[in-house]
């Protein structure tokens, strides 16, 4: 693999692991089976790509994509607690409506950005040779200022509290939490981080597409898993450093896969190993577990 | 104080499994005393202290913690008046949380949350000093999941959590049924340390007539809904178990009786 290969693959590795982290919050700390991503990854995408053909900031432009994000959280979560809708079916009528809510915000199935400003702009030369590298190198630190962030936000008071919800929401409440208000919060916060990561997406790509948003949520949940096989821990501070190798090692192993030629693989093979590697890395600890039993016994 | 009156909870109601469970059921109890509860299985002794913590609202009738009306209130709002440990020692912590975590919460039971830091060094000395009460070691774990305690661990810790913050009522539902004899003597003297030290108001559920008589001021005994044995000062120091044992079951007999009366 060429070295320009290996930072395209780190680069989108890095995006998804702003999705993961996400990810992380809905399934693992809120206990909330959320598919809201696969159209908030495209919702962030799109605000961004309107907002910056439009000649505004693109930092701006994230941070209201970001926003877009947060609010489709809030509704998923909102059928759930209030309507009492259950939470994989209140995430997919979100998911679908927001594919209608996309096209109309793009007002078209996709929106190019060639040439427009990006977040990356600013540090790339003229003739694009340093974009590989940039582009990477920002991203990995918009990253890891999501990473101390969360880390610090979970230590705190009103992080706690939304661990307590997700863990154990009668013990939270006998605590004094208000564990709908928690909910509401962390899937805003969540939807946010994956509808951020859509931002930034379509700058990398030169663009947006509608069906840009199809299987996020799989590479999402695939990071976290491969990230909690990896490296095991109960401190949140690992589980989202975890969650992050997970997201960048998944890119990897797809691109490494993708490039092998003697494999024969394509790019549309791609959802297929993503689910044959979700799928593996879910019965692993598992067949981990049988082989130490069967080793225990015959010891 | 504690004021229930006139209480009414029916589950499922207009289903043909439809339970009434609370039939007007009124108690009420003084600042500071302690009231053990005893009944038969259903009687509807968890369904009341679910009751007064908010985890479920009546039908009718009203609650009053002190002189506030809590009867609609959420169980989150009434937290800073109310703690409670509960039967089952998961249900009262975190699991995946560590014990100073856990502790943390509870620390923070009825006061606002804001984004500073859960625990600072201070809070983590104090819960150090706490779970050395205990003399079980605790204090030299404070990072160690709370999953990794025993049963009678994790209720000790849920009792100190409980009493970490000041509460109008304690609520104790059963919380030594799960553990073993030793062990449920060793958290039932520590029930009784906190109860005296905090000069807490408290209400324990048990199935023991001798933990019933032996512990607290005054003992109620529920049945089907309602308060039907009321007994404290100088009738229940002179009472025996065999009294109560009784009482307990001619309340049982007379159930037996309306049943026939319903099947004839
Ligand atoms: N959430 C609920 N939904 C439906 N029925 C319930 C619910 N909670 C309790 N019940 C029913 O209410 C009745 C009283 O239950 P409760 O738990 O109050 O009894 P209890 O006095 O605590 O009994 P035990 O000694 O067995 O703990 C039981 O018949 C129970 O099945
Ligand atoms: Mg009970």
């Amino acid at each position: 693999m060429t070295p320009i290969a290996l930072m395209g693959a780190l680069e989108i590795g890095l995006i998804f692991a702003l999705v993961a982290l996400g990810v992380l919050i809905s399934f693992r700390i809120l206990d909330f089976p959320d598919l809201t991503a696969d159209g908030s990854f495209p919702l962030g995408g799109a605000v961004a790509a309107t907002l910056i053909a439009g000649g505004h900031d693109p930092w701006l432009a994230c941070g209201f994509g970001a926003l877009a994000g947060a609010v489709s959280g809030l509704v998923t979560a909102w059928l759930h607690v209030r309507l009492n809708i259950l939470q994989l079916l209140a995430s997919i009528l979100v998911m679908i409506a927001l594919y209608s809510i996309n096209l109309r915000i793009m007002g078209a199935p996709n929106m190019p950005l060639i040439g427009s400003p990006t977040v990356f702009a600013p540090f790339i030369g003229e003739a694009l040779e340093n974009s590989w590298l940039v582009q990477p190198a920002v991203l990995a630190v918009i990253i890891v200022a999501a990473k101390i962030a969360l880390d610090l936000f979970f230590a705190s008071q009103t992080g706690l509290a939304m661990r307590a919800t997700g863990a154990n929401p009668r013990m939270a409440r006998a605590q004094g939490v208000a564990t709908e208000r928690m909910v509401l919060a962390g899937m805003a916060l969540s939807n946010a981080l994956i509808a951020l990561a859509g931002a930034l997406y379509v700058q990398t790509q030169g663009g947006a597409d509608v069906s840009m948003g199809v299987g996020t949520i799989v590479v999402g949940l695939a990071a976290v898993i491969i990230g909690e096989t990896l490296l095991p821990s109960r401190k949140l501070w690992v589980i989202t450093l975890a969650t992050i190798i997970g997201a960048l090692l998944y890119r990897l192993l797809i691109a490494v896969a993708l490039n092998a030629d003697f494999i024969g693989l394509q790019a549309q093979d791609l959802n297929l190993i993503t689910a044959l590697l979700v799928g593996g890395a879910l019965v692993l600890p598992q067949l981990k577990a049988k082989l130490r039993r069967k080793g225990g016994k015959a010891s | 104080m504690m004021r229930a009156e006139q209480l009414f909870k029916t589950f499922n109601p207009g289903t043909p499994i439809e339970n009434p469970v609370l039939r007007g059921l009124s108690l009420t109890i003084e600042s500071g005393q302690f009231v053990t509860v005893i009944g038969s299985n259903g009687a509807g002794k968890s369904t009341l202290l679910n009751a007064i913590s908010g985890d479920l609202f009546v039908d009718s009738g009203s609650l009053h913690i002190d002189e506030q009306d809590v009867t609609r209130v959420p169980a989150w709002q009434r937290a800073g008046m109310v703690a409670r440990v509960f039967q089952d020692p998961m249900a009262g912590t975190c699991e995946g949380l560590s014990i100073e975590e856990n502790m943390a919460l509870a620390w923070h039971r009825g006061r606002s949350r804001g984004f500073g830091r859960a625990i600072r060094a201070e809070q983590r000395e104090l819960f150090r000093d706490k779970l050395a009460m205990l003399k079980l070691g605790l204090e030299n774990r404070l990072a160690d999941r709370i999953d990794l305690l025993s049963g009678g661990q994790r209720q000790a810790v849920s009792l100190l959590m409980a009493s970490l913050q000041p509460s109008r009522i304690l609520l104790l539902d059963e919380h030594t049924a799960a553990l073993d004899p030793k062990t449920a003597a060793f958290v039932l003297e520590l029930t009784d340390r906190i109860v005296q030290e905090n000069k807490l108001t408290a209400m324990m559920v048990t199935h023991s007539m001798r933990q019933a008589l032996d512990h607290g001021h005054r003992t109620v005994m529920l049945h089907q809904g309602r308060v039907v044995l009321d007994v404290s000062g100088d009738e229940r120091k002179q009472m025996q178990v065999s009294d109560l044992l009784a009482m307990f079951e001619k309340t049982r007999g007379e159930q037996i009786d309306d049943d026939a009366l319903l099947l004839g």
